[in-house]
């Protein structure tokens, strides 16, 4: 098999469905907990344990963006969402993606557990200690940061509050921030957009682009896992951490 | 007026166009041709020509381009007769154009059932000529034959039924009065097969089942009825060794991938390479080298023949960089194993045994929760090139560092759906790389590499020029074959999946690479 066996599966998963085929998940016991199996072993990584939310949307949520029906559902399992970071289940069969998904709408059964926290006051703390310089929400703000329209839709609170206290442990998925040390020139410290055998392009803190061919620079340091935004640990109270959560945790919807 | 002349040469050449079978045999005496897939029987991808050297390819500049409107992968490996290169290109065309300035002959499409079966698109590898009729394995399984003057049709057989998963994507190969072909579907629980046809006619002379009939030999090594949805397909062009009369062709994954459960044995012939009579189809031996494969390592790479020393001795020898992860060597004449040892990282065997075999890791099996194993199901290397020189007695790969985490799953057959049992995630703990590798052709050895940003899916090219040709992403690039130094590098823009080639036209050298979706050639001024 080839390599983009994996991306290119699940459309025959989609097709031998049937484009108007309706879609009825399995409810039997066992198939809820073969989903749950599955969802562990393919999906948790990301979405969480039990949904919860983490690098990935949390699931425990009675509607999906994506997943209006179940149709939709079994299609995004399948396929991925394109432009984002969620692959399709290319190591799954189409009754396993049923039973997967099966297992995601239970998860939206259970009742959400509210975000704790004023929003309105969290806002004011977003505001007052700079995030606008790096982060854009509704269009305004800086660009050198992850946007964060829809961020508490995709995102938990707790993997909210974390990214705040240690930015380090949540950077998102090919988020790498460099360092390159030209032969001629200043160092320049920017997050990664591009690189390949020969060159690497960097934006730095101020938006602007950098572009180096790796045979004029000595030296590029790579800090994975490594984040520029500063730790709000000992910065922020825990009510004002709780309160820039809940905020955070409000903004459902991408714009 | 000499450039007028020069212009007009290949369109004469062209009426003229007649490739019997032993103008391929006796490629080394063409240098400015590529007759074949590999453009000479050996599999060498190694081109003769020397007029673009390490001393001036750092001036080599586009000199052509042919642009395809379809967006699956360009994967194509152009034959080039006398002045003019014949293509397959996405979706299910064969075009012939002038090789000096790339302006197009003729164009044949086959129109495509909407219903199509395909793991990975419809891409396609190359063609074969012999006599003045080209061949090519279509998407839906077919194999026809075409005018090489006029791209008409002069025969369109039936392979298998494309509804079951079958499809045609590698070039097929063309010996005395056969052509040979493999087919792909290995993803859906076909049954492979390697066949002949009468290149005149299009009669099938032979079929070579990779699965074994109840009641053969071989048939023993799958469990069950699982023989019937075995896979073990043969999608990449093999290669011919005239002193023995014997086609060697490389098989793939057994079905399904990842769930190995449901075809306990060692599923003979997947993962293998066989020899087989060109007259008849007979197979004189088989090597395999991931028995009982679980993580979709197949071994249809095109394999490469150098006559070889090994321990003061000569010795005709048949060389691959696997999929798994191993080098091997074999004795071409008896498939017996010589040496071998991993190229890259890989986790699933602790070695190979006296045999060759590979000794499995236990639970390296795998799972439901997932499995970490080097290499990812992409292997080592996959389908593309390698290359030998025989000017430095070097074998070259373009390698992937990666892992992959594997899941096994439901594996229930259901007749042209997929049927995987499984598959894998990324995984992410570590970047992958990629690199070209110079490896000892008797033992694998590395003697150096070049490293490279990102795994690459490309092959490569050597030549006598001292050059080797290779891609990473969207970079073609050329390196010194004996140090490996980067010597000259274009970004092309789109993604390259396929093998560099290379040849003269009115006294010029040129070099070819597919990219995105158009075809790339160089030259010098």
């Amino acid at each position: 098999m080839r390599r983009a066996l994996l991306s290119l599966l699940p459309i025959f998963a989609a097709m031998a469905a049937g484009p108007e085929a309706k879609v009825k998940l399995p409810t039997g016991r066992a198939d809820l907990v073969r989903g749950e199996k599955l969802f562990e072993g393919q999906c948790a990584l990301c979405h969480g344990p039990k949904g919860v939310g983490g690098r990935g949307p949390m699931l425990t949520r009675a509607k999906l963006l994506h997943a209006p029906d179940d149709k939709a559902l079994v299609q995004t399992i399948s396929d991925g969402i394109r432009g984002t970071e969620m692959p399709g289940a290319g190591a799954m069969s189409d009754h396993e993606i049923q039973q997967v998904a099966a297992y995601v709408r239970s998860l939206g059964k259970i009742p959400p557990q509210a975000v704790p926290g004023n929003a309105a006051h969290g806002s004011e703390i977003y505001h007052a200690k700079g995030c606008t310089g790096c982060h854009e929400i509704s269009g305004a703000g800086g660009i050198s940061a992850p946007n964060l329209d829809g961020i508490g839709a995709s995102r938990s609170a707790a993997f909210l509050r974390e990214s705040l206290v240690d930015p380090g442990a949540a950077v998102p998925e090919g988020y790498l921030l460099v360092t390159v040390v030209p032969k001629n020139g200043e160092k320049v410290t920017g997050v990664r957009v591009n690189e390949d055998s020969f060159s690497i392009q960097l934006q730095d803190s101020a938006g602007r682009s950098h572009s180096f061919w790796k045979s004029e620079v000595t030296q590029i340091d790579k800090q994975r896992g490594k984040s520029p935004m500063p730790s709000f640990k000992g910065q922020l109270s825990d009510a004002e951490l709780t309160d820039l959560v809940a905020y955070l945790a409000s903004l459902k919807e991408t714009k | 007026m000499r450039r007028l002349i020069w212009l007009l040469a290949p369109a004469a050449l062209l009426a003229q166009t007649n490739v019997p079978y032993e103008r391929i045999r006796d490629a080394a005496k063409e240098p400015g041709n590529w007759l074949t897939y590999s453009r000479d029987y050996t599999g060498q991808r190694y081109s003769p020509l020397d007029q673009i050297h390490t001393g001036n390819v750092g001036k080599l500049h586009i000199a052509w381009v042919r642009q395809v409107n379809e967006l699956d992968a360009f994967e194509t490996s152009p034959i080039v007769v006398d002045g003019t290169l014949f293509i397959s290109e996405p979706p299910n065309a064969v075009v012939a154009l002038d090789a000096a300035t790339g302006r197009s002959l003729w164009r044949y499409q086959k129109e495509l059932p909407s219903d199509l079966r395909l793991c990975c698109g419809k891409v396609n590898r190359g063609l074969a000529i012999l006599g003045d009729t080209l061949y090519y394995a279509s998407t839906d399984a077919h194999l026809i034959a075409l005018d090489a003057r006029t791209g008409r049709v002069r025969w369109d057989v039936t392979m298998a039924g494309y509804k079951l998963g079958y499809s045609g994507t590698g070039a097929p190969l063309a010996v005395k009065d056969k052509i040979i072909t493999g087919m792909a579907g290995g993803e859906f629980g076909t049954r492979g097969f390697i066949d002949a046809y009468d290149a005149k006619t299009g009669k099938r002379a032979w079929r070579f089942k990779t699965i074994p009939e109840k009641g053969e030999p071989g048939n023993e090594t799958w469990a069950g009825e699982s023989w019937k949805t075995g896979s073990a397909t043969a999608w990449v062009t093999g290669v011919y060794d005239p002193d023995t009369n014997t086609v060697l062709w490389g098989t793939g994954n057994p079905g399904p991938d990842w769930n190995g459960d449901v075809r306990k044995g060692d599923n003979l012939f997947s993962d293998c390479l066989v020899a087989l009579d060109l007259d008849t189809g007979v197979k004189k031996w088989h090597f395999q080298y991931t028995p009982h494969d679980v993580n979709d390592w197949d071994s249809t790479q095109t394999p490469i023949l150098v006559d070889g020393t090994v321990q003061g001795q000569p010795r005709k020898m048949v060389v691959l960089a696997n999929r798994n992860g191993f080098y091997y060597s074999l004795d071409r004449i008896t498939g017996k194993f010589i040496a071998g040892r991993p190229y890259v990282k890989q986790t699933w065997a602790s070695g190979l045994d006296e045999a060759g075999r590979a000794i499995r890791v236990p639970n390296s099996e795998p799972s439901v929760e997932g499995t970490l194993i080097w290499p990812s199901l992409a292997g080592g290397s996959n389908w593309y090139s390698s290359t030998y020189n025989p000017k430095t007695n070097l074998y070259y790969v373009n390698v992937k560092e990666m892992a992959a985490v594997y899941h096994n799953g439901d594996a229930t057959y259901r007749a042209g759906a997929a049927f995987n049992g499984g598959g894998q995630r990324d995984y992410k703990e570590e970047d992958p790389y990629g690199a070209v590798r110079a490896l000892d052709v008797v033992t694998g050895q590395l003697r150096w590499e070049y490293k490279l940003h990102a795994p690459s899916h490309a092959g490569l090219m050597s030549t006598a020029g001292g050059l080797i040709f290779g891609s990473n992403s969207s970079s073609f690039f050329a390196l010194d074959a004996q140090k490996g130094d980067l010597l000259w590098r274009f970004e092309t823009g789109g993604g390259i999946d396929a093998n560099p080639i290379s040849y003269m036209s009115g006294g010029k050298q040129y070099v070819v690479i597919p990219s995105g979706h158009a075809l790339f050639v160089f030259g010098l001024d």
